[in-house]
């Protein structure tokens, strides 16, 4: 089950057997390669070493150094860790039982994959017996609006485009369209913006008090870097999401921003997006996440599949 | 166990002391080094590059007695710069030219189509795009908005259309009416999709067979937010295209770009353009001194 990193940590532990005894030294130098994997697999720096720091504390035990199977020891104690971290839980929507309509709201960085996963939740969730409706409100992209509109078409929701200038009264009254219609679900699609973007952030802000949503959920690009940390750090002050979505996972990125979201703000990672069609919107598991991470399996969702 | 909590008050202060390393005045030290690595690592460039720089570094300091951190500011961005590959041609500047883009999804392709055809109407060039994304939803409206603000026509099929024949009829056109610089925009997809690496192999083959007019660039976009998983794209892409050279966009954000040293270090690619926002001026020529000073932490 446990490839690279774990054979890379075997050979290791195999040359340091030699000489007897493992010691604190050895560890250490199966903690640079612990280091290492993180790194490459786009785990913000700090996060990395704080978290090579607590793993190695749990390693120092009699129960490893002693082991005929250190390397297996010290991967699962990473691997049990990592999970840990990621969150123990498999995090769900929360929607208000007493509100109707219930509205989720999305955000994030350009490009990140918002109206996609607008037109994938609403997809989700109208297969689950509910009648979304997705509101138009990023008014600065170029054709924004026609590609919401032209997904909604194709999964058969509504889309209110409103004026299509001013985006927090869209969002306002997509609200009562949704009432008027019967739609027990507002999905807000937004612009993109970068954290340091006063006024657009402002704007994220505007739309959040018009329509106070249920739940705010960002939208993270599964093949960011280490700059992951500055963004979500100032989303989570400005805006205060209740989760995150984690797009593009189709790919081969190792996704250790992830972890990065979880250790900075202590958000919950929701779904994964894997690729450009509808259905293809999953539910996020901590296990195969940090699996994923440390290059213990590559393909995200081989298992279920097994 | 008090992991988060440490680990926000941590990053805070991990943030301000990496932007003073090099203005402390302080001694070059183990720390210095250490810090040094830590800002590189943090600039995406990856942790190898980051050692190796590193480590050339510390020899040169050693062999030129350099001993304080300021010195050595300067002697990095100046090394870091060398990392990179300078154009031999500038393709939207050397006309006629046919440029095609490519890069995986919402990298910033469409948008940059739109600056480089404002810039070339600009300067007085002829123009064409050619959108070549008949794939993704409204692909075709979005930049036929930036046709309109640039002033520049676009030739495009319908929704669904095979890309290759846009990719022809955008040629033909532009071979009738003398345009001096064609920009085709392509669909965005990941280098792991080998049905749709194939097809844009296709896409770029049928360009470079048809437009025997002028010489055809390729170029790759990457978003500066990227990290370690740019190498990998860079890499399926050239292996599957034969790229000419990169645009890095998203550069007026906080993120540094480091991958894109990363990858024209690795595949000796040129930059030849950085996006900085989403307005049609926000393009800028690349300079490497400028980028590397960024890069280490000068501000930009
Ligand atoms: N392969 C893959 N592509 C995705 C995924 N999610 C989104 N995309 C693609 O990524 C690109 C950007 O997605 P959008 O939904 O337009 O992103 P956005 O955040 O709304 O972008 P802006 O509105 O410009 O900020 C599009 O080409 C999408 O088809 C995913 O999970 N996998
Ligand atoms: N801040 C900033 N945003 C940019 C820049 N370049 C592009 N964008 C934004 O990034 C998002 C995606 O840009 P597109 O040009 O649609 O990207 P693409 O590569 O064509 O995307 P697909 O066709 O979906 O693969 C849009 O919201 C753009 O406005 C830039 O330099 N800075
Ligand atoms: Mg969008
Ligand atoms: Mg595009």
């Amino acid at each position: 089950m446990f490839n690279s990193l774990s054979e890379r940590l075997q050979d290791t532990f195999d040359k340091l057997r030699g000489k007897g005894k493992l010691t604190e030294a050895d560890i250490n130098v199966a903690m640079r390669e612990i280091r290492m994997a993180l790194l490459e697999a786009d785990v913000n720096f700090r996060v990395v070493k704080d978290f090579v720091a607590s793993c190695k504390e749990k390693c120092l035990t009699a129960e490893v150094l002693d082991s005929l199977t250190p390397a297996q020891n010290v991967v699962r104690i990473v691997l049990d860790q990592l999970t840990e971290l990621l969150g123990t839980t498999e995090s769900k929507l929360v929607l208000a039982q007493n509100r109707t309509p219930n509205v989720i709201m999305l955000v994030g960085l350009q490009g990140s994959g918002k109206t996609t996963a607008a037109a994938k939740l609403a997809y989700l969730l109208k297969g689950q017996g509910h009648s979304p409706l997705l509101a138009a409100c990023d008014t600065h992209r170029p054709a924004a609006a026609d590609q919401l509109a032209t997904l909604g078409a194709e999964i058969g929701v509504p889309v209110y485009r409103g004026d299509g200038k001013d985006a927090v009264k869209v969002a306002s009254e997509s609200i009562h369209e949704a009432v008027d219609h019967l739609n027990d679900i507002v999905i807000v699609d937004t612009a993109g913006r970068l954290q340091i973007d006063e006024e657009m952030m402002q704007e994220a802000v505007a739309i959040k008090q018009a329509v106070r949503p249920d739940q705010i959920l960002m939208v993270v690009d599964a093949m960011t870097g280490q700059d992951i940390v500055n963004v979500v750090q100032t989303f989570a002050e400005r805006v205060d999401f209740d989760g995150v979505i984690m797009s593009k996972l189709d790919g081969d990125a190792r996704g250790g921003g992830a972890l990065s979201v979880r250790a900075v703000t202590g958000k919950p990672i929701k779904f994964v997006s894997m690729g450009e069609k509808p259905d293809s919107l999953e539910v996020f598991h901590p296990d195969r996440m940090a699996k994923r991470i440390l290059g213990m399996g590559d393909v995200y969702g081989i298992i279920e599949q097994a | 166990m008090g992991f988060f909590d440490r680990l926000k008050s941590g990053l805070s202060r991990s943030r301000e002391a990496i932007n003073e390393i090099f203005y402390m005045g302080g001694e070059v030290d183990e720390d210095f080094w250490e810090d040094l690595e830590d800002t590189l690592v943090m600039g995406d460039m990856g942790g190898e590059l980051a050692m190796r720089v590193t480590d050339d570094l510390r020899e040169q300091a050693a062999r030129e007695n350099l001993n304080r951190a300021d010195q050595l500011r300067d002697a990095l961005a100046k090394r870091l710069a060398q990392e990179f590959r300078t154009a031999d041609r500038d393709p939207f500047e050397d006309v006629p030219s046919c440029v095609l883009f490519v890069g995986i999804n919402g990298a910033g392709k469409t948008t940059t189509v739109g600056k480089l055809a404002g810039r070339a109407r600009g300067e007085g060039k002829s123009c064409l795009i050619g959108g070549a994304d008949t794939f993704r939803a409204a692909a075709i409206e979005q930049l036929e908005v930036w046709g309109t603000r640039a002033g520049v026509d676009v030739i495009t099929r319908e929704r669904g259309a095979d890309p290759a024949s846009v990719c022809y009829d955008v040629v033909e056109e532009a071979e009738k009416r003398g345009t001096q610089l064609v920009l085709i925009d392509t669909a965005g997809r990941l280098h792991t999709s080998s049905d749709l690496m194939r097809e844009l192999a296709k896409v770029v083959n049928v360009t470079r067979k048809r437009c025997t007019s002028m010489p055809v660039t390729v170029v790759l976009v990457i978003d500066a937010t990227t990290g370690q998983n740019g190498l990998a794209q860079a890499k399926e892409f050239n292996d599957a295209l034969d790229l000419d050279g990169l645009i890095v966009t998203k550069l007026d954000g906080t993120a540094k770009g480091g991958i894109a040293l990363a990858i024209s270090d690795q595949l000796g690619l040129p930059i030849y353009r950085i996006g900085v926002g989403e307005s049609i001026d926000d393009l800028e020529t690349f300079d490497a001194l400028d980028f590397c000073r960024a890069l280490v932490g000068e501000g930009k």
